[in-house]
């Protein structure tokens, strides 16, 4: 039995397994299948300061091994967020952690301060990433200086652990990732959906009402890993690496790239218990290797 | 409603026609408690299939402790459900998503179940949910041609049977709107499920009679838990999950007639 916690700067993970924001609602949406107090957090689902409606439908095209999606962050707001769902969720032995959106930096600032004030949420997420939405979202992820100017302004009113989600449409991950650690993040989480784009050729129309939209699922995997392993040559803090993650291999896979946790996102669907599986295959994996403690595997990969 | 995930075994799968089969699965466990007009997900193993597939509860055998699906052949999904074989596992998660209103009092309640093409399939269900409860329901099946009428003998047990196929090789010729049943005898409630240009016309005569009419949408998903948000259709209310506050929806939720 390999000891399976692992930080994220001051966020103590009772295993290094966590699902991802938008493939996992609240948690509750999984309860009848699994015991969610065993994760060692779920992301849950994207939150701005406003309520949302979302784009229209049709928002999901199946692709080979995974699907495109452009959701558009449809959401209650933060506020509803803090009366309604929050206390339903709050006493889980999980860390219920909350992905923050927003169109502008003054957005962004106002969801982390109503997120800041709830005491079962330690840490957010700030998606800078979020391909479907029109404004904001990704352009702040995409240029170092867009990434800079929001994750300073948010640093400035969240004091608990925050993460920052990275988009891979860039031509360098690593640049970005440098200007967020230098910007006072906790960590990083990579990647978001890759923006994508598929055609119904018998209509002639783009099936999504966005015509494109964010890829995810086990064909993103490699890049995935590519962009963790970079990452991790690049920067100190620690990085939650996703993308694909279908078994304990691929969340093994992902540490030794240098992840110190993985969220598990699209396959959720596939198998809504999978995660459960994934901790165990870890726990295991260690014991094959020898590993004492799961936190040794993070880019233990060797050259 | 507690939802399962369950290994299922093949009982028998029949190919009806050319383009749809019957799947009979019986889990080991016994069968979860399911409503009409509720679904499962099914998980399909080829090389190509990666969500799992939606599909409607088509009837519960419970002396079998057997669960019916009615699929129709439209791509790599369905046509490896088609071939599967007796004593093979499929994994299913059930029940999903509401169901069909049942009216309080079964007395003189007149109940049409039209159902186009493979959107019969969750009124076969609904039709012996009703039947017990003591409604005399009555069906409106509309397809292509006579090969196309499914399971008629199954509906015949249940209530009166109309039919209307486009080529008028049985029942009435045109759509399942321009039946005579519809113009002859008033009816109370009617419950549709079919192609969303069907189920458009369907909702259109039932408003203009002001006849309560709900709708069973199938709208594509992705997990059908209420987790992706993917599935959303534009109502009264904004954008509402199909997997879980549908399918089934009563058309003055809808902004179809708008
Ligand atoms: C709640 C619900 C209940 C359903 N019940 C049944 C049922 O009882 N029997 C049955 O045969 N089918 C049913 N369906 C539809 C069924 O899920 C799809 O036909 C199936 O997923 C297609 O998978 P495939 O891999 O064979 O085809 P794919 O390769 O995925 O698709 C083939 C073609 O069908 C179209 N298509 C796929 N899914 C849908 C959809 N949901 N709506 C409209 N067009 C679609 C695609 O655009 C494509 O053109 C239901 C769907 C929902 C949402
Ligand atoms: C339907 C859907 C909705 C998503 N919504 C969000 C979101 O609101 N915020 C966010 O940061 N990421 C969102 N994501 C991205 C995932 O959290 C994850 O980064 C991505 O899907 C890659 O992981 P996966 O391949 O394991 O799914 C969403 C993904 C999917 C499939
Ligand atoms: S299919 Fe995921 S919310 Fe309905």
């Amino acid at each position: 039995m390999a000891e399976l916690n692992v930080n994220i700067g001051n966020l103590k993970l009772k295993n290094p397994v966590m699902t991802a924001s938008g493939t996992f609602g609240y948690g509750l949406e999984y309860t009848d299948f699994m015991d969610i107090n065993r994760l060692g957090g779920i992301f849950v689902k994207g939150t701005t300061i406003e309520h949302r409606e979302g784009n229209a439908y049709p928002r999901m095209a199946e692709t080979p091994a995974g699907m495109l999606n452009a959701v558009g962050l449809q959401n209650k707001g933060a506020r509803y967020f803090a009366e309604h769902i929050y206390p339903e969720i709050k006493d889980y032995d999980t860390h219920m952690i909350v992905n923050v959106s927003g169109s502008t930096i003054e957005s962004y600032i106002e969801c982390a301060e109503v997120i800041a004030q709830l005491d079962h949420v330690p840490a957010i997420e700030l998606n800078i990433s979020c391909p479907n939405v029109k404004e904001g979202g990704m352009a702040f992820g995409v240029t170092c200086q867009g990434a800079a100017d929001v994750v300073r302004a948010v640093r400035n009113v969240y004091p608990k652990t925050l993460i920052v989600k990275l988009s891979p449409n860039v031509t360098d991950i690593t640049e970005i990732a440098r200007t967020v650690e230098a910007e006072g993040a906790d960590a990083v989480s990579l990647i978001n959906t890759m923006l994508g784009m598929a055609i119904d050729v018998e209509k002639r129309r783009p099936v999504l009402s966005t015509i494109t939209g964010g890829l995810s699922g086990p064909c993103v995997k490699p890049i995935a890993v590519r962009m963790v392993w970079q990452t991790y040559n690049a920067i100190k803090i620690p990085i939650i690496g996703m993308g694909g993650i279908s078994n304990w291999k691929d969340a093994v896979e992902f540490m030794l790239a240098g992840s110190t946790a993985i969220q598990i996102g699209t396959y959720n669907f596939i198998d809504p218990a999978v995660s459960l599986k994934v901790i165990d295959g870890i726990n295991e994996y260690c014991d094959r290797h020898g590993f004492k403690s799961a936190s040794e595997l993070t880019g233990a990969m060797m050259k | 409603m507690k939802k399962y995930i369950m290994d299922m075994k093949v009982t028998e799968n029949l190919r009806l026609h050319q383009n749809y089969c019957l799947l009979k699965l019986s889990p080991e466990e016994e069968l979860p408690e399911m409503l009409p007009g509720q679904f499962v997900e099914v998980k399909v193993d080829n090389a190509t299939t990666f969500l799992r597939r939606p599909i409607s509860i088509n009837y519960i055998d419970r002396s079998k402790n057997e669960l019916w699906l009615l699929i129709q052949i439209v791509g790599d999904g369905t046509l490896s459900l088609s071939n599967l074989k007796a004593d093979d596992v499929v994994n299913i998660i059930l029940p999903l998503g509401n169901s069909f209103t049942i009216p309080a009092e079964a007395n003189g309640q007149e109940l049409l179940l039209i159902g186009g093409g493979v959107g019969t399939a969750p009124m076969l269900y609904l039709g012996d949910f009703l039947k017990k409860l003591g409604f005399s329901p009555s069906f409106l099946l509309g397809a292509r041609s006579a090969k196309d009428v499914l399971q008629i003998a199954d509906f015949e047990a249940l209530g009166n049977v109309y039919i209307t196929t486009e080529d008028g090789s049985l029942g009435e010729k045109g759509y399942v709107t321009q039946h005579s049943v519809l113009k002859n005898k008033r009816f109370d409630r009617i419950y549709t499920c079919g192609p969303k240009p069907m189920m458009v016309a369907v909702a259109k005569v039932a408003s203009e009679a002001s006849i309560d009419c709900e709708v069973s949408l199938e709208n594509t998903m992705a997990c059908g838990i209420g987790a992706c948000l993917c599935c959303v259709e534009k109502t009264t209310d904004g954008h509402i999950c199909v997997c879980t506050e549908g399918p089934v929806f009563n058309i003055k939720k809808l902004t179809w007639l708008n």
